[in-house]
């Protein structure tokens, strides 16, 4: 160990860097749960289970019951190829998978309605002439989650299954398995608590999603509202207590989300 | 180094479906921006883009997004450093607590933001105090990408910090080096194209922010309307080709600073302790 810095610079060091997160995170993250439960119990149970509050549940946990899947799927499947093989151009298509991080989510949702909307969308007429309703509706929801949560679980799962090599996968492979087998028995037991983490993460950005969504939702109270649309809803009637109630669920799924993260990580650190 | 491997199975068909799926889901809907903007005159798109609204809300989301990146540099700095070398109790949730804007949806961050920053709130009473009106301000949009710019500093800083070699710091101590002569000229090089990467990631992502910025910031035109509430605008308008138009722009920016940080990672790479 090298010599660490006199107590007083550390308490001081420890100090300011608490002091900011105290600020930005901390005061904030309580004050979701103080602000919803400022009117008292009843009140907040009240506000999160009205019909509008429960549609709005039911739908995120629709978009999320679809969009993760799919990413799933795709982050497995992407990893496999990017980790095991060796083939031109692999820092070219990691950096396009990346593209939903660098992208706004307004524009994300823009994209959709160029290509889906009634209204100038390419797509528009022939949808609208067969009466099939994308934007303003869930499948347009759907595809905008599927879209900034493309990355998440394939970004977790490159890096981790690089770093595990494929030795054992080819010894599998050298000794008869298949595919699958290989995949299932040999690198998903290796690869299992950074693809939960991966989920988690995934899972957390899929239920809570709002600038993306907003753009295609069309904000029909109890019918495309999904739950941080119908905490925005509230928010701009000025029914802040309702609003915070509401926000509060996703904020306690957000912490849950961390903990998992957490407890994972020293899994994996053991 | 891996080897070119041809044992394994799969190759054809994972690789094909990663493409499609790309395709689909990413490449094909973010071609139709510049699709759209191409069936606009270069008069019309110059035009829309130059429109005073529009080089306003340039001016905040560019500049803000700096601002709070700057903030996030030196402050993600002291976190990580905090976190990584020092011990104190509570420290694993302190770690937690620094990935809450990635975990907590925009919206709840932006509304919890707004009431804590608000004149009658927590901190923004304290604030009026002294003269300051944070909330339906710049200043309040400084706070929000602030927040959500804050994880990443740290979480690209703090695997490096760890990683750095002791002995070095040791051998620059026993040759007669201050403390804050090691820090400077051994621990910060090293640290540099980290904090850097995670100073731009930051900003890219301060730049298209949209749901913890449009509760606190208050939505005045020329004042306090980011570029991205811009295009939203422009959509409830029912102008495509506009709310297009800035989206290119913004797009343009994104891709610069994609482009830096995957140069910076490089860099990183061969110079930094990080692989």
């Amino acid at each position: 160990m090298s010599p660490a810095e006199p107590a007083l610079i550390r308490y001081i060091l420890t100090g300011v860097a608490l002091l900011f997160l105290g600020l930005f995170l901390l005061i904030p993250l309580a004050a979701v749960f103080v602000q919803a439960f400022e009117k008292g119990v009843a009140v907040y149970f009240k506000a999160v289970t009205e019909p509008d509050a429960l549609a709005a549940i039911r739908l995120t946990l629709l978009v999320a019951a679809i969009s993760v899947p799919l990413n799933l799927l795709f982050g497995v499947v992407a990893s496999w190829a990017i980790a095991k093989f060796d083939f031109p151009g692999k820092s070219l298509l990691l950096t396009l998978i990346d593209i939903p991080f660098a992208v706004s989510p307004v524009i994300a949702g823009l994209m959709f309605v160029l290509l889906f909307g009634a209204r100038g969308g390419v797509f528009g007429p022939w949808l609208t002439a067969h009466g099939i309703k994308i934007i303003f509706a869930a499948p347009g929801i759907v595809i905008a989650t599927l879209f900034v949560t493309f990355p998440f679980i394939a970004r977790e799962l490159v890096p981790l299954m690089q770093a595990m090599g494929s030795e054992e996968e080819e010894a599998a492979v050298v000794l008869g398995a298949n595919g699958l087998q290989t995949f299932f028995l040999v690198t998903l037991p290796n690869i299992k608590w950074g693809l939960l983490y991966g989920v988690t993460l995934c899972t957390a950005r899929a239920m809570g999603e709002f600038g993306a969504v907003s753009v295609v939702s069309g904000h029909i109270r109890g019918e495309t509202d999904t739950v941080p649309l119908h905490v925005e809803t509230l928010y701009n009637e000025y029914n802040f207590t309702a609003a915070f109630a509401v926000a509060s669920i996703l904020a306690a799924v957000s912490v849950a989300a961390l903990a998992a993260k957490k407890i994972m990580q020293l899994k994996v650190e053991r | 180094m891996r080897k070119k491997n041809r044992v394994l199975p799969g190759f054809g068909l994972t690789m094909g479906f990663t493409l499609v799926y790309l395709g689909l889901v990413v490449l094909i809907p973010l071609s139709m921006v510049v699709v759209s903007v191409s069936g606009m005159t270069l008069k019309d798109f110059i035009g829309t883009v130059t429109d005073p609204r529009v080089t306003a809300s340039f001016e905040l989301s560019f500049g803000a997004s700096l601002t709070a990146a700057l903030i996030n540099a030196f402050a993600g700095l002291l976190v990580a450093w905090v976190l990584v070398r020092y011990e104190f109790y509570g420290q694993e949730v302190v770690d937690a607590l620094v990935d809450l804007p990635f975990a907590l949806p925009t919206a709840v961050g932006g509304i919890a933001l707004t009431a804590v920053y608000a004149e009658n709130g927590l901190i923004g009473k304290y604030l009026a105090l002294v003269g300051i009106k944070a909330a339906f301000t710049r200043l309040g949009v400084v706070i929000a990408l602030t927040f959500i710019g804050l994880p990443f500093v740290v979480r690209t800083v703090q695997p490096v910090l760890k990683d750095l070699d002791r002995e070095l710091e040791e051998a620059a101590r026993s040759l007669g080096a201050g403390r804050w002569q090691t820090f400077r000229r051994v621990i910060f090089p090293a640290i540099m194209p980290a904090s850097l990467t995670g100073f731009a990631l930051a900003f890219a992502r301060a730049v298209g922010e949209y749901g913890s910025v449009v509760f606190i910031s208050g939505n005045m035109p020329m004042k306090t309307e980011i570029a991205p509430l811009v295009i939203m605008t422009k959509l409830e308008q029912f102008d495509v080709k506009g709310a297009a138009a800035v989206a290119l722009v913004m797009l343009i920016v994104s891709f610069f600073v994609l482009l830096a940080v995957n140069l910076l990672q490089w860099w990183n790479g061969r110079y930094g302790t990080a692989g």
